[in-house]
């Protein structure tokens, strides 16, 4: 660290301090601490003044998590506002206006505001700027009208990130507008969408006659597809765990083969080696990016962990249903439950199996990932796009 | 704590080697190595062990070495594995010289850690690092016997010969030019690490082992196999650039081959192996230079992985080239042959993952 490094990180030392003896978190509600670290900039220190923020190199930060967990204060609901901490909340920062900015930024970090995410419909799945869900202006409001689907945690939010159609008469891209949008809005109507698990983590949404205050438009008319960039640019996937070895989906299987000595099939062993070997180098992948990451060299690489993460978890998945045999015929619950947040390697075989199948669809398929890697890492020529110069009211669909 | 980069000077050490390779090993001549009169290499290996200083790497100060680790070596290999470079560093600089180390000798190190002599380990090349070595017999005339498809024995000038003792291994240094050794060159699938049988009919040896000449010979196949690694590595990552380079330049029906997905995909994917691998090769080379307690599983993950990786990566370089890498002219098939020699080098995949299940415990049954 540089002797200024050292300034900062004993200045945060210090404010750390500070929020705790001002607000011991045995004590204090969390949404209280939660409002009070927000406060003391302690929040994102690399968010401005004011704003949760210090506008410190976000390097910091890791600081002053690791002191405010050693003193056992409560954490931002990571799992249950995914979508707000991890997406709306850059976003807002980086395009928001100022009274934007203190409207919704202090509420998202508490939890009092639980995003969700509308992006994807039925007619745009990788294919996200071709949304027909279209916002018209009506005096100082939007009315949105539409349908949105693969929308998690809907049924829970109080409000939602969403890119509408506000001008089809430009190409698709340059026809979008970003909004934040009240989910308590009576035209708003949340469908649990149930999936081949049987559970339903996910939502339809259909938007009727939904009214959104041109206050609560995030960046300017037409510039909705800049502005949703930089929220999926923040959906990190694979690379943040640091998982320890055998943790995740091996570490299911070789729990199975080590304590049922009855379910090991000689046949199936080097099988279960190359699996086991896949996932160790997964891992050190993953541990290599983060050394890069620490030494300032960021590397594309990144883009390519969620690739080898689902063609992992998917073929470990199905290899571990196949190695418990008769109880591999079994399935442990088809009621469809409502779940709080996503474990992919929770319940029995047959749900992760079956739960491994969205992973190399959700955030971006296999197929537009391998793309990202052909055109972005190797600079491969760019696919084809028939659609990109013509305005979105006259596209084939 | 293991650190999976690399060091400004291992990216240094990586330059000057890669710009020596690439001036003195281009691939037009190292499809030599498979003519009746190839050119030769021995300026070119002279270079790297003894300008560059490289064949002392592994070894100390004190012997003459740079008293450096398998961290630097691994690097050395890499650039190795790039140019399939015919240059016996690995027999030589990793293998006899890690065997004789790890023995206790001192006598023959120096000149090969100068690279005054070059030297190779009396082991057929597909030798596993876990494989019992039983050793040719010595009798009263001197050693007797035969051992087969050692690499690098042609060039070598020291063969460093595991001996089958009265009470157990011991290790042996023979002069190849000494009477009653005979080395045969046989032809190789892969030229660019080209294998000799030995025929010992009562050759004189020197005894160099200090009682523990088993240890010594899996000490050298481990070191080895944890280097083979990264020479794998090299190979992988020229297979996928060159490959990328040509899919953006060849063109058929009006488009480079390189925007069709069919192409695209493959070779995303490919690259997320060679990047695996790099990872996996570069976790062996930093465990076993800080003698890090896992570095028995990492090296059984390095070598079953990577080994496979090469010959992927050099498979798929001769088909997406198409007709051109099916050609003798092209250097496509010099990654190939080298891939899949490597493969079966220091023990198969399939063999490295029977031991790592050993060591994590996962039995067969």
């Amino acid at each position: 660290m540089s002797p200024d490094e050292q300034t900062t990180a004993r200045d945060l030392s210090a404010r750390v301090k500070t929020l705790l003896s001002e607000h011991d978190p045995s004590t204090t509600r969390p949404e209280d601490f939660l409002g009070a670290r927000f406060d003391a900039g302690l929040a994102w220190v690399h968010f401005p003044p004011g704003h949760g923020g210090l506008g410190l190199p976000q390097t910091h930060q890791a600081q002053v998590e690791a002191e405010l967990a050693a003193a056992g204060a409560p954490r931002p609901a990571a799992g249950r506002n995914g979508i707000g901490l991890g997406m709306a909340a850059p976003t807002i920062a980086a395009f928001g206006t100022e009274e934007q900015k203190s409207r919704f930024l202090r509420p998202l970090y508490t939890g009092q505001h639980i995003y969700c995410q509308l992006f994807s419909e039925p007619g745009a799945g990788s294919d996200l700027a071709a949304v027909a869900t279209r916002a018209v202006r009506d005096g100082n409001d939007w009315i949105v009208d539409g349908q949105k689907v693969w929308t998690s945690g809907a049924q829970n939010a109080q409000m939602a990130i969403l890119v509408a159609r506000t001008d089809p008469t430009v190409p698709k891209h340059a026809g979008l507008t970003y909004f934040l949008l009240d989910m308590s809005d009576p035209g708003v109507d949340v469908r649990p969408l149930r999936q081949i698990t049987g559970e339903a983590e996910f939502n339809e949404v259909f938007l009727t006659g939904v009214r959104v205050p041109d206050a609560d438009r995030l960046g300017d008319e037409g510039q909705g597809w800049r502005v949703a960039t930089t929220t999926l640019n923040n959906e990190r996937v694979a690379i943040g765990s640091g998982a320890p070895r055998e943790g995740g989906m091996i570490g299911k299987v070789t729990e199975a083969w080590r304590e049922r000595p009855e379910v090991r099939d000689p046949a199936r062993h080097d099988e279960l080696m190359r699996l086991w070997v896949e996932a160790e180098v997964t891992r050190l992948t993953g541990e290599r990016l983060r050394q890069q990451l620490a030494a300032g060299q960021p590397g594309p690489e990144g883009s390519g962990m969620k690739l080898a993460f689902a063609r992992l978890a998917q073929t470990i998945s199905g290899f571990e249903v196949e190695l418990h045999g008769e109880q591999g015929l079994r399935y442990d619950d088809w009621t469809l439950r409502r779940p709080e947040s996503v474990d992919f390697t929770g319940r029995e075989p047959g749900y992760r199996y079956l739960r491994a199948k969205g992973n190399s669809i959700e955030g971006g398929t296999s197929e537009i990932l391998r793309n990202v890697v052909a055109e972005r890492v190797l600079g491969l020529p760019p696919e084809h796009r028939v659609d990109k110069d013509i305005p979105w009211k006259d596209m084939a669909r | 704590m293991t650190d999976l980069l690399y060091s400004d000077t291992e990216d240094a050490l990586r330059d000057s080697v890669r710009r020596m390779l690439t001036e003195r090993c281009p691939a037009s001549v190292v499809t030599t190595a498979y003519d009746a009169a190839p050119a030769d290499f021995s300026g070119v290996w002279k270079t790297v062990a003894a300008e560059l200083g490289l064949a002392g790497l592994l070894v100390p100060e004190s012997l003459g070495g740079a008293g450096a680790s398998t961290r630097e070596a691994a690097v050395v290999m890499e650039e190795i594995g790039r140019a399939a470079a015919p240059v016996p560093y690995l027999s030589s600089a990793v293998l006899a010289t890690v065997a004789l180390l790890r023995a206790g000798d001192t006598g023959t190190v120096p000149d090969l850690a100068a690279g005054a002599a070059t030297g190779a380990l009396a082991v057929p090349l597909s030798t596993g690092p876990d494989a019992a070595i039983t050793g040719v017999r010595r009798t009263g005339d001197g050693l007797t016997g035969r051992v087969t498809s050692v690499a690098g024995a042609h060039e070598a000038d020291v063969l460093v010969v595991p001996v089958a003792g009265a009470d157990g291994l011991e290790l042996h240094t023979v002069r190849s030019d000494a009477a009653g050794v005979t080395v045969t060159p046989v032809l190789s699938l892969d030229m660019t690490r080209p294998i000799a049988d030995i025929e010992f009919t009562g050759a004189a040896s020197t005894r160099v082992d200090d009682g523990d000449a088993a240890a010594a010979v899996a000490e050298a196949l481990r070191c080895g196999a944890v280097l083979l690694a990264s020479e794998q590595l090299g190979v992988a990552q020229w297979c996928l650039e060159t490959t990328v380079a040509y899919v953006k330049e060849r063109r058929q029906f009006g488009r480079a081959v390189g925007s069709y997905q069919a192409i695209k995909h493959r070779l995303a994917d490919l690259w997320l192996e060679v990047g695996a691998a790099q990872s996996a090769a570069r976790y062996a080379a930093d465990a076993y230079a800080r003698g890090d307690d896992d570095t028995a599983i990492a090296t059984a993950v390095a070598q079953s992985y990577c080994s496979d990786v090469a010959v992927h990566a050099a498979e798929e370089c001769i088909q997406l080239h198409g007709g051109i890498g099916m050609t003798w002219e092209y250097p496509a098939h010099l990654y190939l042959k080298r891939a899949k020699a490597d493969q079966l080098a220091l023990g198969v995949p399939s063999r490295h993952r029977a031991r790592l299940a050993e060591l994590v415990d996962l039995p067969v049954a």
